[in-house]
């Protein structure tokens, strides 16, 4: 792969020559740059380290203090020289932090797309359109049979279960970062007053998220023996299925996740209330945010890429996919987003 | 429509019995005539759609989709109907005001002839939203397992009547969709409807299998047993219709009509000296007096012409092990020993070669029968051995109850025979697996020109947990060699590769395949995470097998 001349594969990760730094590398390097801070694209072990100062905090949330040698903030749109390339940040829409990464060098513009999405959400700034000659997009929900783009319609459904069931727990499944906290946004935005309780794994992330002014409304920490019917609680989604789980009043399995769209991945988790719910573009974002870059170069990374990269040929790119090995394939493990 | 997508999107996401049972008994209640009938029917498979096949829906989105794209989409998803509905586009002005009625369609579809079809069936699809697109995809291609079966959905109409799933059974082939009177009956609004079919089929009566710790509480001189034939159940039934012709009818277990594909079996039933009967048993090929495997009865089964060839290759007999009804009278609530007796006496005044009664088996102990079940040619199966699969329990006391009665009959099946094998490939699967890698072809070594290699002897799809198939999913993801298409191949060799401990029913030659042997019902039995690929069965050792 030669990305466009700007950036390149190698076993680390996506690698800038010209500055001599990797971004969002899957191994530990010199020196990173961090579109944000979910666990498959920030980890922990760099020398130095480039982000938002939001992607900065949360990481040490998340890894400690300790996590890279030294850390760099930097605002969105700020512009900063790396050797031979210029460099900025840019909203992307996904969590709070998220960030494009675009470099320049005299004759040509690259953006790293991270993650990100379209529809609008309370909890952090959104996308930003950019120009560039390559783009490097993700493609989690990189399938035709991948739209959400409604996630009011689906806060609705959930609190429709929550008339049709008083007498049964809303176990809501939610990913720690981002994911957890654009739900209870939604949720007040939909005019949701009660309490909501959380487990113990979404605390420190969501209380970050309120120190930075996103408003949550009245959160409760789940103690003890619960009983709780009637009520919404936010989990990681491993929890769903394990021991805590069972200490509701009949808890009612609900997953926030564009997966949710597909019955099988609904049904194989055990999942009674689906919600398509995404932090990440869906196909019609996709498609609309690869042709608005204008781009003549398409790289294509996390899994889904052959779809996008058949789609993008026909029209005329020069597009195909970028294996990163470590990137949340569609598995989406519990730590990473979708 | 819509109340229906609805009730079949809840049914294959409601884990429980009871919540299934609950969500049906609702929509019988609440749905007016005869949509709930037609409801009905689709639920237990009892409407069907000639012209809608699988290509009318690939032709369909194929107008619509880039043919790539939904490739790639329908490999995700797994499954045709949803990959459609999915994809399907949008109605630029959202669902319509009035979608169609579950009757509106089952009419235009019935009614449709096969040009008009396409144009009918994507009015529809405009007309409603994705749970409906799929609900009604699922409907037309006759694919309705969403979680509840046949029988469950008869429960719930039983309830709303307070009658017994029973009752609902013995009328079940005498009514027709949308089953007015059988709801009528149910809410006390008319008697119970007439059932005039000459040759009636009655419910079949269904073994459980037999569980290790079973035989402690049970006593031998309670049962009796008898081998389990490896072909498959009819009932034959025989009446006079109202002209006084002979009406003679051939039943699969399930109750489907198969009279057309053995009119060997059928000439047979007609010319017996009973004016009316039902009789339970099994068919087989018997060939010189000598049963044949149920890899010979397959390759009958298979050809769709019934030709004179194929008749004299393949002559077809009925083991008869039950009598239901003779000359007019239902003998299903006598106990089995009485039945028994008289199907012996029917069987021995038949005089017909296709017909011979299932022998019983005389045993004094378990110890006796397992004995019998490993080795039945020498306890009594003599030349017929091959065409057995274990041996069934059956209480001496026990009447005909249809379904699966607790208690009574147990099946009692052969030890499975299993080999360890090497992972080759994989794919994803349909259904509830779509999105795993969960088909997977497997090998065994043998020499080769270059020293041993791998051949492919079978694949599997069942047989693991839930959780071993996440972890064969994440080895399948992380160990792929090659792409091709929707397959992957993985990486195996003496000393890379994961074993499998397949198990499986039998063995049969076969020239289709490269390693000349075909499994039958393999699965997956355990994964064998320990051992190293290079200690992995030979084909010399599955050759053995093929020998028992
Ligand atoms: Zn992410
Ligand atoms: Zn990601």
């Amino acid at each position: 792969m030669q990305a466009a001349d700007l950036l390149a594969l190698k076993p680390a990760g996506l690698y800038c020559a010209a500055g001599d730094f990797y971004i969002d590398p899957v191994r530990s390097v010199e020196r990173a740059l961090i579109t944000h801070a979910h666990s498959d694209h920030a980890r922990p072990g760099h020398g130095k380290v480039l982000a938002t100062a939001d992607t900065l905090a949360i990481m040490a949330i998340r890894y400690g203090d300790g996590f890279a040698g030294s850390t760099q903030p930097i605002d969105y749109r700020e512009s900063l020289r790396i050797d031979a390339v210029d460099v900025s940040f840019h909203p992307a829409g996904h969590v709070l932090g998220s960030a494009q990464i675009r470099v320049a060098d005299a004759k040509k513009i690259a953006v790293v797309s991270g993650d990100y999405k379209r529809e609008s959400d309370p909890t952090c700034a959104p996308f930003e359109p950019l120009a560039c000659d390559c783009f490097v997009s993700e493609a989690t929900f990189g399938l035709p049979v991948f739209r959400h783009s409604n996630a009011k319609a689906e806060i609705e459904k959930l609190l429709g279960s929550l008339r049709l069931f008083p007498e049964r727990t809303h176990l809501v499944g939610a990913y720690t970062l981002g994911k957890a906290q654009r739900l209870i946004a939604l949720l007040r935005a939909a005019g949701y007053e009660r309490p909501i309780y959380m487990h113990g794994a979404l605390e420190r992330v969501t209380d970050y998220y309120a120190r930075r002014g996103v408003v949550l409304g009245e959160l409760r920490k789940v103690a003890g023996r619960a009983d709780l019917a009637g009520e919404i609680v936010l989990c990681p989604p491993a929890a769903l299925g394990d021991l805590w789980s069972r200490k509701f009043a009949e808890p009612l399995p609900v997953f926030a996740s564009g997966w949710m769209r597909v019955r099988a991945r609904a049904r194989q988790g055990g999942v009674e209330l689906p919600l398509v719910i995404s932090d990440h573009a869906d196909w019609d974002g996709l498609c609309a945010t690869i042709a608005e870059t204008g781009c003549s170069k398409l790289l294509v990374t996390h899994g889904a890429a052959d779809a996008l990269v058949h789609y993008f040929k026909t029209r005329g790119l020069d597009a195909e996919p970028l294996h990163i090995k470590g990137y949340g394939e569609d598995e989406a493990p519990e730590e990473t987003s979708a | 429509m819509n109340r229906f997508a609805a009730l079949l999107d809840r049914l294959q996401r409601d884990p429980s019995r009871l919540g299934k049972l609950r969500l049906m008994r609702d929509y019988f209640r609440d749905v007016p005539d005869p949509d709930r009938g037609f409801g009905l029917a689709a639920l237990t498979g009892a409407l069907s759609f000639r012209h809608a096949k699988p290509g009318l829906i690939k032709a369909l989105i194929g107008e619509r989709v880039d043919p790539v794209l939904f490739a790639l989409s329908y490999d995700y998803v797994g499954d045709l109907s949803e990959t459609a509905a999915l994809l399907w586009p949008a109605n630029p002005g959202g669902a319509a005001e009035h979608p169609p009625t579950l009757t509106e369609v089952v009419h235009a579809l019935a009614e449709t002839g096969k040009v008009e079809l396409p144009r009918v069936l994507a009015e529809f699809l405009d007309g409603l939203d994705e749970t409906g697109r799929w609900a009604l995809l699922k409907l037309i291609t006759g694919a309705m397992r969403i979680g509840a079966s046949a029988r469950l959905a008869k429960q719930a109409v039983a309830e709303l009547g307070g009658k017994g799933v029973n009752e609902i059974e013995d009328l079940w082939h005498a009514l027709k969709p949308p089953y007015l009177e059988l709801f009528a009956w149910l809410e006390g609004r008319k008697p119970r409807p007439l059932i005039d079919d000459p040759a009636p089929f009655f419910a079949a009566m269904l073994a459980h299998a037999l569980e290790e710790d079973d035989l402690a509480r049970l006593s031998p001189a309670d049962f009796r047993a008898e081998w389990k034939w490896d072909g498959i159940r009819v009932q034959a039934a025989v009446g006079e219709g109202r002209n006084g012709a002979k009406i003679v009818r051939l039943f699969s277990r399930t109750g489907e009509d198969v009279s057309a594909a053995f009119p060997d079996l059928v000439e047979m039933l007609a010319a017996l000296p009973y004016r009316a009967f039902s009789l339970d048993g099994e068919l087989l090929i018997r060939r010189d007096g000598l049963v044949q495997s149920f890899g010979v009865l397959q390759q009958r089964l298979n050809r769709k012409r019934v030709s004179a060839t194929l008749l004299g290759d393949y002559p077809a007999h009925l083991r008869a092990y039950d009598l239901l009804a003779c000359d007019g009278a239902d003998l299903r609530a006598l106990p089995y020993l009485e039945r028994r007796r008289r199907l012996e006496a029917f069987v021995g005044g038949a005089g017909a070669s296709r017909l011979d009664l299932s022998p019983q088996i005389d045993f004094k102990s378990w110890d006796w029968l397992a004995a019998a079940r490993r080795d039945p040619a020498t306890a009594g199966a003599g030349v017929d051995a091959a065409a057995i699969e274990g041996v069934m329990l059956k209480r001496a006391d026990s009447i005909y109850v249809p379904g699966r009665p607790k208690g009574l009959w147990y099946k009692w099946k052969r030890d499975p025979f299993s080999i360890d094998a090497v992972l080759m490939y994989a794919q994803r699967g349909h259904g509830k697996r779509s999105s795993f890698y969960s088909d997977f072809t497997f090998g065994v070594w043998q020499a080769g020109e270059a020293g041993d290699e791998l051949v492919p002897v079978g694949k599997a799809y069942f047989g693991f947990t839930d959780a071993e198939l996440k972890q064969l999913d994440r080895y399948v993801r992380d160990n792929t060699m090659n792409r091709f298409g929707p397959v992957r191949e993985i990486e195996h060799g003496k000393d890379a590769g994961l074993v499998l401990e397949i198990a499986f029913d039998g063995l049969n030659l076969s020239s289709r395949h490269k390693s000349g042997v075909a499994m039958r019902f393999p699965r997956i039995n355990r994964i064998r995470w320990d051992k190293p690929a290079r200690e992995a069965d030979r084909l010399e050792t599955l050759e053995i097998f093929l020998k028992k």
